[in-house]
C-alpha cells in the first residue's frame, strides 16, 4: 500500500484497507454478520409457504405432494437451517428493541428487560394463535 | 507479576515507509500502569521518536484512543496488567487514514461535525430576549438528552463502526448522537435542520445497527441508540411529510 | 418542511418485516417446515387448510406478512452485500433486491388468489 500523493500541507497519509474477510477477525463482527444472512432464510421460507399456499389452492392432491416434497433431506435439513437462522434473528432483534426506542410510561423509562419480555410473550402468543388455527 | 511486558507497536514514517511496520518494546510491567504509561515511558527511556497522542491521562480528553490487541481503546484507561503476559499490540485507531507512528487523521470527522449543527438553534423571535437571561430547563429535561451529552469526540466508535470503515461518506455515529443531543434538548428548536442532513442517505440510513458502537464507547453514550431512535424519528417525519397537505408541515 | 424520502419509508417497511419475521416465522417453520412434512403432528386437512386461507381476513394479513418480511430481507440483503461483498455498484443492488421483493410479492398475491379462488 503505497501513501497517498500528498494532502495540500504536505502530508503523506498511509490509508489501510478493508479486508473483504473483516467480519471473521471478531466474533462480534461474525455474530453481526450471521444475523444480515438470516435474510436469506426469511426470504427462502417465505417462497417455501408460497409453494405451499398455491399447492393447497390447486387440490389434495397437490397439497399432499408438497409435503411429500418437504420431507426430502435436503428441503429438512435447509429448514431446519433456517429455523435456527430465523431464530437468531428474532433474539437479536428483540434484544435490539429497547435500543431503538425510549419508551416512558408515567415520566419513567421502562426498562429495557420488560419491552424484551413483552415481545417474547408477543412470540409465544402468535405462536399458540398459529398451532390452534391450523389444528382446529 | 513479571517485571515487564512486551508492547508490540505500529511505526509508520511517512518520509521513509510505503506501509508500517511492527517494532517491540519491552516496558515495565506496574500494578497500577495503563498503556498510555507503558508508551510515555518509552518516549521517554527508549525511543523518542515514538509519536502519538495524548492529553489530560484520565478519560475525559478523548485523545488517546489507539487499538489495542484489535480493539479501539482509550490508552490511558486500558491497564497493562490486564494483557499479561503479552504482547500487546499497539496500532493506531483503525478507519482513520495514519499520519504517523500512532497518530491518525481526523479532519473527517471534523468536517462532518458541523454539517449536522451541534448546538442550539433557536427561532429569530428569540433576540427579543435578554442576552444574560439563562433558559431554564428542569431535571427531567436533562435527563432526556444527558447521556448524549457525554461524547467526548473519542472517536472509538468510528474505529468499531464497520460500515465507516467500509464507506467513509458515512456521517458516523458520534455526529449522530450529538445531533440526537440537541434534538432533545428542550432548548433547542433546530430538529428540521438537523433532519434535513440527517435524512440524506449518508446520514443515518448507512448504519446497520452493527452496536459496536455503543460496546467500546469509553463514556456510555450509546450511539446506537441515539441512531436508531433517530431513524424512528425520520421516519415519522417522512410519513408526515406524504400524507399532511402542505399548510400543516 | 421535510424532505420527501423513499429511504425512511423503506426502513419502516423493513422493520415491520423483521417484527413480523421474528414472531411469525418459528411456528411457521416447526409446523410447515419440519412438523407435518415429517409426520411429527398430523397434518392439517386440505379442506380446512383451503378454509383458512380463503377467509378473507387471512388473505389480508398473509399478504401484508409476506411482503413485509420480503422487503425486510430485501433491505438486509442489500446492506449486507455492500458491507460484506463491498459492492459498489449501489443502484444495480437495489434493484436487484428490491426487484426480486416485488416480484415476491406477486407470487404471494397470486398463490393468495389461487387458493381463494378453489374454495
Amino acid at each position: 500500500m503505497t501513501p497517498s500523493g500528498g494532502t495540500p500541507t504536505g502530508l503523506r497519509l498511509y490509508r489501510p484497507r478493508v479486508s473483504t474477510l473483516w467480519w471473521t477477525r471478531k466474533r462480534t463482527y461474525f455474530v453481526f454478520v450471521m444475523r444480515e444472512l438470516s435474510s436469506i432464510f426469511v426470504a427462502w421460507f417465505v417462497v417455501y409457504l408460497v409453494v405451499l399456499i398455491y399447492a393447497v389452492g390447486q387440490g389434495e392432491a397437490a397439497y399432499r405432494r408438497f409435503l411429500d416434497w418437504a420431507s426430502a433431506p435436503w428441503v429438512t435439513v435447509l429448514n431446519v437451517v433456517t429455523l435456527m437462522f430465523v431464530l437468531l434473528h428474532a433474539v437479536t432483534w428483540f434484544k435490539l428493541t429497547p435500543q431503538a426506542m425510549a419508551v416512558r410510561v408515567a415520566g419513567r423509562r421502562v426498562p429495557g428487560f420488560h419491552i424484551i419480555a413483552g415481545q417474547y410473550t408477543g412470540l409465544v402468543v402468535v405462536s399458540g394463535f398459529v398451532l390452534w388455527l391450523v389444528r382446529r | 507479576m513479571a517485571d515487564s511486558i512486551p508492547l508490540r507497536v505500529s511505526r509508520f514514517r511517512p518520509d521513509t515507509d510505503s506501509e508500517p511496520h511492527w517494532q517491540e518494546y519491552d516496558v515495565p510491567l506496574r500494578k497500577e500502569w495503563t498503556v498510555l504509561d507503558g508508551l510515555n515511558h518509552v518516549k521517554n527511556e527508549v525511543d523518542t521518536t515514538l509519536s502519538f497522542r495524548w492529553s489530560c491521562r484520565m478519560g475525559i480528553c478523548g485523545s488517546c484512543g489507539m487499538n489495542v490487541d484489535g480493539e479501539p481503546r482509550l490508552t490511558c484507561g486500558t491497564f497493562l496488567s490486564d494483557y499479561e503476559p503479552g504482547p500487546i499490540t499497539i496500532e493506531p485507531l483503525s478507519n482513520f487514514p495514519v499520519v504517523r507512528d500512532l497518530v491518525v487523521d481526523l479532519s473527517d470527522f471534523m468536517n462532518k461535525l458541523p454539517r449536522v449543527k451541534p448546538w442550539i438553534i433557536r427561532d429569530d423571535s428569540d433576540r427579543m430576549v435578554e442576552p444574560d437571561v439563562e433558559y431554564l430547563q428542569t431535571p427531567e429535561e436533562l435527563d432526556a438528552y444527558k447521556q448524549f451529552s457525554m461524547c467526548i469526540n473519542c472517536m472509538l466508535c468510528y474505529s468499531a463502526c464497520p460500515v465507516y470503515g467500509l464507506d467513509p461518506d458515512f456521517i458516523g455515529p458520534a455526529a449522530i448522537a450529538l445531533a440526537e443531543r440537541y434534538d432533545l434538548d428542550s432548548r433547542d428548536r433546530g430538529n428540521r435542520e438537523r433532519l434535513d442532513v440527517l435524512i440524506e442517505h449518508d446520514g443515518v440510513w448507512g448504519c446497520t445497527f452493527v452496536g459496536e458502537c455503543t460496546r467500546v464507547c469509553p463514556k456510555h453514550v450509546d450511539p446506537a441508540s441515539a441512531i436508531q431512535r433517530y431513524k424512528v424519528k425520520a421516519a415519522m417525519e417522512t410519513v408526515k411529510a406524504f400524507l399532511l397537505p402542505r399548510g400543516a408541515r | 418542511m421535510t424532505k420527501r424520502r423513499i429511504e425512511p419509508l423503506v426502513w419502516l417497511m423493513f422493520s415491520a418485516g423483521g417484527v413480523l419475521a421474528a414472531v411469525f416465522l418459528p411456528s411457521l417453520i416447526l409446523l410447515f417446515g419440519l412438523a407435518f412434512p415429517l409426520g411429527w403432528l398430523h397434518p392439517p386437512d386440505h379442506a380446512h387448510l383451503l378454509a383458512v386461507l380463503a377467509n378473507p381476513l387471512t388473505f389480508v394479513i398473509l399478504l401484508g406478512s409476506f411482503v413485509l418480511m420480503l422487503v425486510h430481507s430485501a433491505h438486509r440483503f442489500r446492506y449486507t452485500l455492500y458491507d460484506g461483498l463491498q459492492i459498489k455498484m449501489k443502484r444495480t443492488v437495489a434493484v436487484l433486491t428490491y426487484g426480486a421483493a416485488i416480484l415476491g410479492s406477486v407470487a404471494t398475491l397470486g398463490a393468495l388468489w389461487v387458493a381463494a379462488q378453489a374454495l
